[in-house]
């Protein structure tokens, strides 16, 4: 154990100037953004003369140079003090916090049902290469990676929402009825049913693929055959020996595709008005929140870095062969 | 008739791909021809179902706008989004990676780390920060896909350019005293391209899916017809005129899956290892 931690600790360090980039990198583009924060506080004032803008230049730290401007930034960030959202006139840090719960929710959902629908579609498909199985799962593969989510949920929410009626169209939540215990959580998981669906198919089919590939490539391997020699039967070399090689790419494949799905979250959350993060990112560009849209930059950052860091954890327990140098 | 055009036209799925791309490339070719009008015009009264008005084959939208002749003009706008987004995104990833893998040590950790800085933020969120700094004019919009999806054709070209670089046609033409840009665009780079190309559309794919997603929100450029923007205009008819959102996004799923199916038909042919399985 000590050296898995000591391998995931290792590249838990290496994200540390990753970090450092990303800030940096934001806040270069904001000084190329036309305007500064006075200039859109004084057009929502309706105007005002030069020596009102200095004022506020020194009140908001704009009057120093870019490199103090910077180090500030850097410092402010460091207390967590991501500055005050202009639209919720709150700290930008509790109205992100309040929304992460929703998202964390939604996105280790979806991310299950891609894995595990990925996983099951993926082993059939290679256990039967080139048959009809595996023609029809490929060919689905494809269309689902074609389809927009937003799309999708639109068209699901007019065929089980609309037509059926069986599933609610959006929300998180039904408002007003109170639900508690166990009606509360059957409550959310109805509402979440083609949120789910919507953001999960484009990465099952991702899912699919690779481990059909990844399937097939160790199903090559000499172990196998060794194995298959040993007179184990076919669903125990698949078990034991197939399966638990060719789900290393996959791990990998988790941590590198988490940061797309968060983004894809922003169109999902938005189409079922889920009140997440990602719904929070497109109202803070319509409303011009650049305080809010940045905090949520750092937050999902800093999100796809535990996940991945997580994920670190996962695959050195799963592959004996990775030792920490 | 090359060994690599053959397979390409014996995998199915590259021959589909094909289809389906000339299918997309006729209907933005011919949307002048066919549809002369402004796409974003009112073209008859709204709301008319497909079929209903023989002059109108795909019927009217909730603005009144033909949804036929906005699905060609559309194609217009997303083929030449997609293309020069990709242009954008594969070139500057081939240029920052071929870089990094030629030269190797602090030169390539450095650009290593800006690499994952921009695969750590979420690339839609990147883009809506782009959008929300530089506004959504169609340069803007086309540019900002393109700046957010180099990371991935950049370690491709990484990866090949640090297997080629002690190869011996390297190694003597560095003899030769050719300098550092000779060895990186004419010897090394040749090689370095063909899955580079075959991943592009890859990114074309993805390139086309963003934009439609940006336009579904509203924050793409409202002078161009996109089908994404149609998408979000039949938002608020979609209990009962469900067709105005349903046809531009069929109009996607073709454009992207032609784009995948020629890249699969392509790796197929470049890399049959796993046919033979």
């Amino acid at each position: 154990m000590k050296r898995v931690g000591a391998l995931a600790l290792r590249r838990l360090a290496q994200s540390v100037p990753v970090l450092l980039i990303i800030l940096v990198g934001l806040f270069l583009l904001l000084q190329l953004a036309p305007g500064d924060t006075v200039d859109a506080l004084l057009a929502q004032m309706g105007g005002g003369d030069a020596a009102v803008a200095a004022r506020l230049r020194q009140d908001y730290g704009l009057d120093v140079s870019v490199p103090v401007q910077l180090g500030r930034y850097l410092v402010r960030l460091l207390s967590f003090d991501l500055g005050m959202s202009a639209i919720y006139g709150k700290p930008v840090a509790s109205v992100i916090f309040e929304r992460l719960s929703v998202t964390a929710l939604f996105m280790s959902c979806a991310l299950a049902f891609a894995f595990s629908a990925g996983l099951v579609l993926g082993v059939v498909a290679a256990r039967r290469v080139n048959g009809w199985p595996d023609t029809l799962i490929s060919t689905l593969g494809l269309v689902f990676y074609a389809i927009p989510s937003f799309w999708l949920g639109l068209m699901l929410i007019v065929l089980f929402s609309v037509k059926l009626a069986w599933l609610p169209p959006g929300g998180f939540e039904s408002i007003g009825e109170g639900l508690t215990g166990l009606a509360h959580v059957l409550d959310v998981a109805r509402h979440l049913v083609l949120p789910i669906l919507s953001l999960s198919l484009i990465f099952l089919a991702i899912y699919l693929r690779l481990m059909r590939a990844s399937m097939l490539e160790v199903m090559t391997l000499d172990f196998v055959r060794t194995a298959r020699a040993k007179g184990l039967s076919e669903g125990h070399v698949l078990r034991r020996h197939v399966l638990r090689n060719a789900l290393l790419p996959m791990v990998t494949f988790v941590g590198l595709q988490f940061s797309t799905m968060l983004g894809g979250s922003v169109v999902v959350e938005s189409v079922f008005s889920l009140p997440g993060l990602g719904r929070l990112a497109f109202e803070s560009v319509v409303q011009r929140d650049l305080n809010t849209l940045l905090g949520i930059v750092l937050v999902s950052a800093v999100l796809v870095i535990v996940v991945n860091f997580i994920v670190d954890l996962l695959y050195a327990k799963l592959d004996p062969r990775i030792v920490a140098r | 008739m090359s060994p690599a055009l053959r397979a390409f036209l014996r995998s199915p799925a590259g021959i589909l791909g094909v289809a389906l791309l000339v299918l997309v490339l006729v209907a933005a070719a011919s949307a002048d021809w066919f549809f002369p009008r402004d796409p974003l015009s009112l073209a008859g009264r709204p709301l008319q179902w497909p079929g209903q008005n023989p002059r109108l084959l795909l019927g009217t939208d909730n603005l009144g706008r033909d949804i036929a002749g906005f699905i060609c003009h559309g194609a217009r706008v997303s083929l030449l989004i997609g293309l020069v987004a990709t242009v954008v995104a594969v070139g500057l990833g081939t240029l920052v990676g071929a870089i990094a893998g030629f030269y190797g040590g602090w030169v390539d950790d450095a650009l290593m780390r800006v690499t994952e800085a921009f695969q750590t933020v979420p690339n839609f969120i990147l883009l809506l920060v782009l959008v929300a700094v530089f506004g959504s004019e169609l340069e803007v919009i086309t540019i900002a896909i393109g700046l957010v999806g180099w990371t991935a054709p950049c370690r491709l070209v990484r990866a090949e350019f640090m297997s080629l670089r002690t190869r011996e046609y390297v190694l003597a033409a560095r003899g030769l005293g050719v300098r550092d840009a000779g060895l990186i665009f004419r010897e090394i780079l040749p090689n370095a391209l063909p899955p580079v190309i075959v991943y592009a559309s890859v990114v074309m794919a993805v390139a086309i899916l963003m934009e439609s997603a940006l336009a579904f929100l509203g924050l793409s450029d409202p002078n161009i017809a996109s089908w994404g923007n149609m998408i979000g205009a039949g938002r608020s008819v979609l209990r009962t005129e469900w067709y105005v959102s349903a046809i531009p996004g069929v109009a996607i799923l073709v454009t992207v899956l032609a784009f995948s199916l020629v890249g699969q038909g392509l790796n197929d042919a470049l890399n049959p290892r796993l046919q033979a399985v």
